[in-house]
């Protein structure tokens, strides 16, 4: 985890893995989103090929992001740091409260 | 303002907003906008993902559903409109490439959902359908009211579709629908003669009007010259105001002569019936002077509704009509689906070539049950007042000799259930197909009367799908070949001394109605509202005139030549109505 201190915005920057069977569709996009949006810090996610708005749904669906995919969040901003745990939760701990293979 | 040209298919002239439908997909206007309307379009795509999220959360209050996958699809879609990248996205479009609002929200979502369905993941493609939803909804405001709501209408529109089916036609109300205008259709298209009967102005075959139009729009359907007007400026929507009350005085006019004998100037009788679909125009008929119903189509009773009518139900409707008119004659004509009058339906696998296909009695004969519940349901009716039985698309002697076998087992089965009909009501047949009109001499002997659908029969003899444009300037009744089997058809009938109608569109046009006289027709059915029109041209001939047009018709060999003349000689005879 890296955490710098700027002139007057924290940036944080954490990759995740999507562990939810059905990968980032729509319910899961919309739980990210919620908890995106409840931060002031600017918030971007992205994989291999493109960087989008943590606090768009059409942006975050439109990853795509299947089970076992890799994104790379990052909150800039005075709550960075919480931001990037809360989803950082969201999607690795709680899975989106969705089902896990194997499980 | 865009002006465009098409066929006048239903007189009149009206101006309102237009109201876009369509059966399946929405239409979406792809039109270039003028840098000074962006500011206004962006404002309609604001507002219609504003009025989509007060629509979603008064559909998600009035929800019982606690199931938490349905609250989820509630949820994800209200993500979706408040999305402020996503309405960016839609209003950048419209900046940079001057689209319309309905384009530019229909390409994006679209651009969207067209990525979700790439994905491999069968449960992340999937959620294309939800892009299209939303896709749906924000059209929706932008374009007007769904379909079904036409039904409901509380202000007066103008409809514009790219073809509308008969389904869509038979829920309009005379008083908001005040104007149509399609992109496909011809003079004979369902949308015409729905239009026709109720007084509703229309132009038809405007080819790629519902690319010009976007909902809200005011429009001007002029349907005396076949000219449909977009956006029309203050000077020429002033000038359009002038001709519709110019219309509504002529209109005025022949109102007048209603309680006067369709009479020749040389005393000839001619007797008007009218041609209607649904019971309601039935007091139409009256209104305007009608002696009687020459052609009831039945087809609304089975369009209408998901089951198959009862025999009760249509009794009732037959019933309904046939006390409104008393001892005057009413020709109820069996089913006559298939072919354009069905397409819609889903009960009936398409088939390739349907005009040649099963339809109409044909169906009847293959759909005993059916057939004979309509035909139980007309005898009982037939008790009641002058009702006479009609089968359409004869085409052979066999078949005509089938269908009137079938009614006299009906008759028998109600006359062993002591139910009452009348045992001399008279039998008919439409003479539609080449075959029954080279065979009218022998078809004679077996029926009371021949009802000429000169519709079906120019589209027959021609070999013309009368509701493709790509051909249907070839579709004339006016031509030699057409004119010699209806010739032929009028001389049987007089040998045999049965009646004779005419009941296709040509009874209604005023340039037709010297040539019919001239051959020998007295009696034509035709659509209500011209009942008036139609009367004033009789009142306005001789007979003398009348014998002198059909001899010199009769001896022309070029449809273009036969329909001027025709043109030039009605015009005489009543300049106001051209």
């Amino acid at each position: 985890m890296a955490g710098e201190k700027t002139l007057e915005k924290v940036v944080c920057e954490m990759e995740v893995e999507i562990k939810n069977s059905d990968g980032l569709h729509m319910r899961p996009a919309m739980r990210f989103v919620d908890i995106a949006n409840r931060f002031d810090s600017e918030i971007s996610v992205s994989n291999d090929q493109t960087n989008v708005d943590g606090k768009s749904i059409m942006q975050i669906s439109m990853l795509a992001a299947t089970c076992g995919s890799k994104l790379k969040i990052r909150a800039e901003g005075p709550d960075a740091q919480e931001a990037v745990d809360a989803l950082r939760e969201l999607v690795e701990d709680k899975h989106f409260d969705e089902p896990v293979p194997g499980k | 303002m865009e002006i465009k040209k098409g066929i006048a298919v239903s007189p009149g002239i009206s101006i309102a907003k237009s109201l876009i439908i369509d059966s399946e997909d929405y239409l979406i206007p792809h039109r270039l906008i003028d840098n000074s309307q962006r500011g206004d379009e962006i404002q309609r795509v604001r507002d219609a993902f504003r009025n989509a999220i007060d629509e979603l959360t008064e559909l998600e209050a009035a929800q019982n559903q606690t199931s938490s996958k349905i609250k989820d699809i509630f949820a994800v879609h209200m993500r979706f409109l408040h999305d402020r990248s996503l309405r960016k996205k839609v209003t950048d479009f419209i900046q940079s490439e001057l689209v319309t609002a309905e384009y530019a929200v229909s390409n994006t979502l679209r651009e969207i959902a067209s990525h979700f369905t790439k994905v491999k993941d069968a449960y992340i493609s999937e959620r294309a359908a939800d892009i299209y939803d939303i896709e749906r909804r924000l059209l929706k405001h932008l374009l007007g009211r769904k379909r079904e709501e036409i039904g409901h209408l509380t202000e007066e529109v103008v409809i514009i579709a790219r073809e509308l089916s008969p389904i869509q036609t038979a829920g309009f109300n005379k008083e908001f629908v005040k104007g149509i205008a399609s992109d496909a259709g011809g003079r004979t298209s369902h949308a015409a003669i729905v239009a026709r009967s109720l007084g509703i102005p229309a132009v038809v075959a405007l080819e790629d009007l519902t690319a010009l139009v976007s909902g809200g729009d005011t429009v001007i359907v002029d349907g005396n010259r076949g000219i449909v007007i977009v956006n029309p400026d203050e000077q020429t929507t002033e000038q359009y105001r002038q001709y519709a009350s110019e219309f509504e005085e002529l209109e005025h006019k022949l109102d007048t002569i209603r309680e006067k004998p369709a009479k020749t100037r040389d005393g000839t009788k001619i007797t008007l019936l009218g041609n209607i679909e649904f019971p309601e125009e039935a007091q139409v008929v009256l209104e305007k002077g009608g002696d009687g119903i020459g052609l009831y189509r039945t087809e609304f009773l089975y369009l209408n509704t998901v089951h198959e009518p009862t025999e009760q139900e249509q009794y009732q409707a037959y019933s309904q009509t046939v006390e409104v008119f008393g001892d005057r004659p009413i020709v109820i004509r069996t089913l006559d689906l298939g072919a354009d009058k069905y397409t819609q339906s889903k009960r009936f696998v398409p088939e390739p070539n349907p005009f040649l296909g099963l339809r109409s009695i044909r169906f009847c004969l293959q759909n005993l049950m059916m057939f004979k519940t309509q035909l139980r349901a007309i005898l009982r009716a037939s008790v009641l007042g002058n009702v006479k039985i009609m089968f359409p698309l004869i085409t052979t002697r066999h078949e005509l000799m089938q269908a009137k076998m079938i009614l006299h087992d009906v008759m028998e089965d109600l006359a062993e259930e002591s139910i009452e009909y009348n045992r001399d009501v008279q039998v008919g047949i439409m003479i539609e197909t080449p075959s029954a009109a080279l065979t009218a001499y022998s078809l004679a002997r077996d029926v009371d009367f021949f009802s000429i659908g000169t519709n079906d029969l120019t589209q027959y003899t021609l070999a013309v799908d009368r509701g493709n444009e790509l051909v249907s300037t070839l579709y004339s009744p006016a031509d030699p070949a057409v004119l010699r089997l209806i010739r032929t058809v009028i001389q049987d009938a007089h040998k045999a001394q049965i009646d004779l109608s005419v009941c296709g569109e040509v009874a209604s046009e005023p340039e037709y109605i010297m040539l019919l006289l001239g051959m020998g027709v007295r009696t034509i059915s035709l659509a209500p509202p011209m009942i008036p029109e139609i009367k004033q041209v009789i009142r306005s001939v001789t007979m003398e005139d009348c014998n002198k047009v059909a001899r010199k018709v009769l001896s022309m060999n070029n449809e273009r030549h036969i329909s001027s003349y025709l043109h030039d000689a009605a015009r005489k005879i009543l300049p106001e109505a051209f």
